[in-house]
């Protein structure tokens, strides 16, 4: 193939924050369009590269469903290192760079329909998986029980508390919250994650779990999963790592011979089982 | 198209192509020899033990510019410059052809596939083999085709092998080239032949093609702590090899604030930080993952994306390496022990 008319997949697209909010004291929501118009066409799991031209490129999850109000997108963010230091800083009309999507899905069209379904968040996990609690809510009656168990440090950490409160109110998804540490004025659950999974039942034959969250919390989950013999086939997982090109090339996302901005960040369990840098 | 020249009417070639190309040559370097732009045809030097540096950093630059930006708009970088490289080993053509495929896999790599386009390699079989080098176990020592010509020093001669209408634009320079014979290419022959067993300075005990199946099962072998138990994590095995290819993107930013480029520059896996991420977590922190990692990509992650073994065994890890840890040949024949 001539290289004359190939594209530059290092080149981003033009896009404008149309707005920000704050969901948590280190945590914005941004919502972008692209100047031109064009959709970005993702599925929920998959991430973005959005850049600030004399900062840098960092990859993002997208945090909005498929087919969000009028083809913008949303991308929810932590405040973490210089990139994400300056997004926070940025106000609504700024013009950032995105490329993208990038990466695999959670099977909401594919293995997930007709299955109940078990989303498993820690922390900011909940900001991939929203994109896809969202896109099941919005169809119902595709799916099974559905149920989501959410877990932050402290009450202060939550995200999404309208839509989590929009959520505990609906009668066909069961929301169950716990934070590692409580205050004065949490009246829920207090202990890690896994300790809600005491308030679930769990059909191996008829689930699939859905997991994302801090590194530490994967190997957790799964045992809690395994107890009630679900299939690894049925779990799916996000991963975490650096994803600096997003094309496969750069080397730092590798996860031993996987890339995670290519093979992941969504992986079927069963297919990294084996896989020893992967959990 | 296979040529013949007499070993004296060499220089006068090269010099023509120096007229009218940019070339870029095998030049002695103090007591060794590296890349530079060509001056003159007499300073190639086509008896070169090994290149200091892979011939990568041509096509793959150590730094180079992916977009420029100016406030918020980013324009690409595309550099399409025609040049010349001479001298190269078929141990590096190899690692060419090898990341020539990597960069085209799936998502192609336009910044990495211009330079290559617009590049003339003129390759070389050996003569003077380097102190480290064992492509002749991997059968790389030498090539058939992936450049655009091969020359080989016979008895007095040249022969010049035009495998490309590129190439050929460069020998149609010259007058002083005759049709080889069969007895050129039965010389050729004999020295493939030799060169297989010259360039074996180190003897790897298992086929290439079964080293995938040997790492399969070596993730936990002693061999790893053993070996990264020295090292300093410095790099040099990543920065100096042919085939290395991983990268790090970066923004420059003017003395204005406003204009600047996005680079991208060599990066490598043996570095502390190459998997770190936000919130400082690091999914490779200690040594002998990293250091393990590096063997499972040239004998495994590669080769299972584009068929082939990924160490073109040119053995300049062995030589950078200050701790005496980086021989592939001795890893790969401890796990067959194991």
């Amino acid at each position: 193939m001539g290289t004359t008319t190939m594209k530059d997949l290092y080149l981003p697209e033009a896009a404008t924050a149309v707005a920000i909010r704050d969901l948590t004291q280190t945590e914005k929501l941004f919502t972008f369009k692209f100047d031109s118009g064009r959709e970005l066409g993702h599925k929920p799991g998959q991430f973005a590269e959005i850049s600030i031209p004399g900062i840098g490129e960092a990859p993002i999850s997208i945090s909005s469903a498929p087919g969000h109000n009028g083809g913008t997108f949303e991308m929810g963010i932590r405040r973490v290192g210089n990139l994400t230091t300056r997004l926070h800083a940025l106000t609504e009309g700024a013009k950032v760079g995105i490329r993208g999507p990038f990466g695999t899905s959670f099977p909401v069209d594919g293995e997930m329909l007709g299955k109940d379904i078990v989303f498993v968040c820690g922390g900011i996990g909940l900001i991939p998986l929203r994109s896809a609690i969202t896109y099941v809510l919005a169809n119902r009656s595709k799916y099974g029980n559905v149920t989501v168990l959410s877990g932050t440090k402290t009450p202060a950490d939550r995200l999404f508390t309208d839509e989590l409160a929009q959520w505990e109110k609906r009668k066909d998804v069961e929301l169950l919250e716990t934070v590692d540490t409580a205050d004065a004025s949490w009246k829920k659950r207090t202990g890690v994650v896994t300790t809600l999974f005491q308030n679930i039942t769990i059909d191996p034959a008829n689930t699939v779990a859905v997991i994302c969250g801090p590194p530490v919390m994967y190997k957790f989950v799964l045992l809690e999963l395994r107890k009630y013999d679900l299939s690894g086939d049925n779990v799916y997982v996000s991963l975490e790592r650096h994803m600096k090109c997003g094309i496969g090339k750069c080397g730092h996302c590798q996860i031993n011979g996987l890339y995670a901005c290519q093979d992941g960040p969504v992986f079927r369990y069963s297919e990294i089982e084996n896989v020893r840098e992967a959990i | 198209m296979q040529l013949v020249c007499d070993e004296k009417k060499l220089t006068p070639w090269v010099d023509a192509v120096i007229a009218g190309n940019r070339v870029i040559g095998i030049q002695a370097k103090g007591d060794k020899f590296d890349y530079a732009p060509l001056e003159k045809g007499a300073d190639l030097r086509l008896d070169f033990d090994v290149s200091l540096t892979p011939p990568k950093k041509y096509f793959l630059l150590p730094e180079e510019p992916l977009l420029r930006f100016s406030g918020e708009k980013m324009e690409s970088v595309i550099e399409k410059e025609p040049f010349v490289l001479f001298g190269v080993h078929p141990y590096d053509v190899v690692a060419l052809r090898q990341l020539d495929k990597l960069f085209a896999l799936h998502n192609p790599d336009v910044h990495f596939l211009s330079r290559r386009e617009a590049a003339v390699v003129v390759a070389v079989d050996v003569e003077t083999p380097s102190a480290n080098v064992f492509a002749g176990c991997l059968g790389f020592s030498h090539v058939e085709g992936d450049c655009d010509i091969l020359v080989t020093k016979l008895d007095g001669e040249y022969l010049v092998d035009v495998k490309t209408d590129k190439g050929k634009a460069l020998t149609d320079l010259s007058s002083g080239f005759s049709k080889a014979g069969p007895e050129h290419l039965k010389k050729r022959d004999a020295k493939w032949k030799a060169n297989e067993k010259a360039l074996r300075r180190h003897e790897l005990k298992p086929k290439k093609e079964e080293i995938g199946d040997l790492l399969e099962k070596a993730y936990d072998h002693p061999i790893w702590k053993e070996k990264a138990r020295l090292c300093f994590s410095c790099g040099s095995c990543n920065l100096s090899c042919p085939t290395c290819y991983c990268f790090d993107v970066a923004d420059e930013l003017e003395w204005n604030l406003v204009n600047g480029t996005r680079v991208r520059r060599w990066d490598g896996c043996m570095l502390e930080p190459f998997a770190l991420v936000a919130g400082d977590h690091n999914f490779r922190k200690s040594r002998d993952a990293r250091y393990r990692h590096r063997y499972y990509r040239k004998g495994k992650y590669v080769p299972d994306k584009i068929g082939e073994f990924s160490c073109v065994g040119c053995g300049r890890c062995i030589t950078v390496c200050v701790s005496h840890i980086a021989n592939p040949v001795e890893v790969y024949n401890a796990i067959r022990e194991a």
